[in-house]
């Protein structure tokens, strides 16, 4: 028994702890497997398998046509201009987001008494959906009865049409957005900020660095990582946009608001054209996919991590 | 994430404060105390109005100029709300599709974490890439397959459709796996020296370890389930099946209702998420910079 045993499971080892450690582990996988399978894997293919084909009203899969799609749509001018649309919305939105959320998430930094109050009040909007959130500024923005036109009335302004004045409908769905997402910002921004050591700063200081030295030269270096990601979480985010958009302006006016999934909506679920849908689906992912490639690879190089 | 909300000594952000003389700090300090209050006030403004709003009689509603605090308090609105769409549906069924969820991922992502944790097997990086390679999938390139899937399944308008897509997670699973690999290995040693099963350590050892974890999963899956909108849209069509998000269209829809009504019925169904915002804080921070910050 002594020379055998002893010897034998060390030799077996990592053949038998292979093998039943794998049966052992997809024991624990599956379920998480099985969702994947059903309800990511199969469908990204599918969706690919989609938009190469024309499909029937009911999503059947009819002539394939190869780029067929992807061809019609970057012929499109409707799809370029709701391709421009979502860049101008992104342009509008996440600017916007990182210079109201850093000096609220600086503020939030503070070290005073019943901070916890503030920092829960500056990103209180993550408890807000979107669909909440569009509808108060709906009425907000309202043109008769809303805050924004009353208080402009009380300047003499003009009686501004926000949702429906092609001018001004992408801005006002942008600021529904950069409201809702401000928690989001606030939150990040201030656990970067909440990782600066003091000493840090400290030693600016000592070294005679003013406020607005030591934020630029020292805090926003730390925190850059945190801003990276505000702005590439933020980019994909509201390339994603879709609630505001349904509820405010369907897209309009006259398309000012069509952003790419309310269009991707539209030509799915209205037009029934599944594989042009498909297809679009698809580009909103590849340029997903290069932002996120950006955020590893590119931006590693400029971002101080400490 | 520590210096969350550690009880600091009283004193002044670095950022903010060189070494000035003390009647010039205490003027900054209290200038800046008094501009945080006014942009709190700002950011929820909304919020608060929207509240107010809702407690207005119809004649108040109605005054020019508006006045920001109800004269007097008047629920009205809110009993005309349950009236106008059967609001208490709704939120049973958005407690039903988040509870659902919550559980799911709750227990599959504990699985999940546990076998990428302590066992060992050929293809455990592999799978663990697949896993997180889910995450970078927009929910758009599977919409329409999945809405198809489910409508082929017969699931349109029940509530398998607003929970099954949602029941496994790999953020769950990276999060918890995170957490797990701060419970010291010497514990398992002990378990497997004491001929302990793994599924019994699981259950008696790491879940009760985990609990912060698994809170924050919890709340987090709650909340962004609470407030799903384009899902829920597509595959429930049938007024009794509505979730919250969707069935406030049916308020806002109605020309003859007026928006303290709609505001109303934003109150309650943001009621919930508003006191598991304020009750888990800690937690929602620490889902949402899970993978956003280092350190």
């Amino acid at each position: 028994m002594s020379d055998a045993a002893a010897r034998a499971p060390v030799r077996l080892r990592p053949r038998s702890a292979g093998i039943s450690g794998l049966a052992a582990a997809l024991g624990y996988l599956i379920p998480s497997l099985a969702v994947f399978t059903v309800f990511v894997f199969y469908p990204l293919v599918k969706n690919v398998q989609l938009s190469l084909y024309e499909t029937s009203p009911l999503g059947g899969l009819g002539l394939f046509v190869g780029a067929g799609n992807y061809v019609q749509l970057l012929g499109d001018p409707a799809f370029l201009d709701s391709l421009r649309v979502t860049f101008v919305f992104a342009l509008y939105t996440v600017p916007a987001g990182i210079l109201l959320g850093l000096p609220l998430a600086l503020l939030a930094n503070r070290r005073i008494r019943a901070i916890i109050v503030f920092r829960t009040a500056y990103s209180f909007t993550i408890a807000v959906s979107i669909a909440a959130a569009a509808l108060i500024w709906e009425w907000l923005l309202d043109p008769n009865v809303g805050v924004l036109n009353y208080l402009l009335g009380l300047v003499h302004g003009p009686k501004i049409g926000w949702l429906t004045d092609p001018r001004w409908a992408l801005p006002a769905v942008a600021a529904t957005t950069v409201w809702k997402d401000l928690g989001f910002n606030v939150v990040v921004l201030l656990a970067a900020l909440q990782g600066v050591p003091d000493e840090l700063m400290e030693a600016a200081r000592i070294d005679g660095a003013g406020p607005w030295r030591i934020f630029r030269s020292v805090v926003v270096p730390a925190i850059s990582p945190a801003l990276f990601f505000v702005g590439v979480a933020g980019t994909i985010g509201v390339l994603q946009s879709f609630g505001q958009v349904n509820i405010l302006t369907q897209g309009g006016p006259v398309g000012a608001t069509n952003v790419i999934v309310y269009s991707i909506y539209r030509n799915a679920f209205f037009n029934f054209r599944f594989g042009l849908a498909a297809a679009q689906a698809m580009l909103l992912f590849i340029l997903v996919l290069i932002l996120t490639g950006l955020q590893f690879t590119v931006f590693e190089r400029f971002v101080t991590y400490q | 994430m520590s210096g969350q909300d550690s009880p600091r000594p009283r004193g002044r952000s670095p950022a903010f404060s060189k070494a000035r003389r003390p009647w010039k700090r205490t003027v900054v300090d209290r200038g800046l105390d008094a501009l945080m209050i006014v942009l709190g006030l700002a950011v929820l403004f909304p919020l608060l109005y929207a509240a107010a709003t809702s407690l207005k009689t119809p004649a108040e509603v109605n005054r020019y100029p508006p006045t920001l605090v109800p004269r007097v308090l008047d629920l009205g609105n809110y009993t005309a709300a349950l009236e106008t769409a059967p609001i208490a549906r709704f939120l049973l069924n958005s407690v039903i599709q988040s509870g659902a969820v919550t559980v799911g991922q709750l227990v599959t992502s504990a699985l999940a974490a546990f076998a990428f944790t302590y066992i060992e097997f050929p293809g455990r990086g592999a799978l663990f890439f697949l896993f997180l390679s889910t995450l970078m999938i927009p929910a758009e390139v599977t919409l329409i397959p999945n809405y198809m899937t489910v409508r082929s399944l017969g699931w349109l308008n029940t509530y398998p459709a607003l929970a099954a897509p949602f029941l496994a997670t790999a953020f769950g699973t990276f999060l918890l796996r995170q957490f797990f690999l701060t419970i010291p290995r010497e514990l398992w040693d002990a378990a497997v020296i004491d001929g302990c099963s793994r599924r019994r350590f699981l259950a008696a050892i790491v879940v009760p370890l985990a609990r912060p974890a698994f809170a924050t999963l919890a709340i987090y899956a709650f909340l962004s389930t609470w407030n799903q909108y384009l899902w829920p849209l597509l595959v429930i069509n049938s007024q009794e099946m509505r979730t919250v998000q969707i069935g406030l269209a049916i308020l806002q829809s109605q020309e003859s209702v007026s928006w303290s009504l709609v505001m109303a019925g934003i109150v309650m169904i943001v009621a919930p998420t508003v006191f598991l915002f304020l009750a888990g804080y800690r937690h929602v921070v620490r889902g949402l910079t899970a993978g956003a910050v280092k350190g």
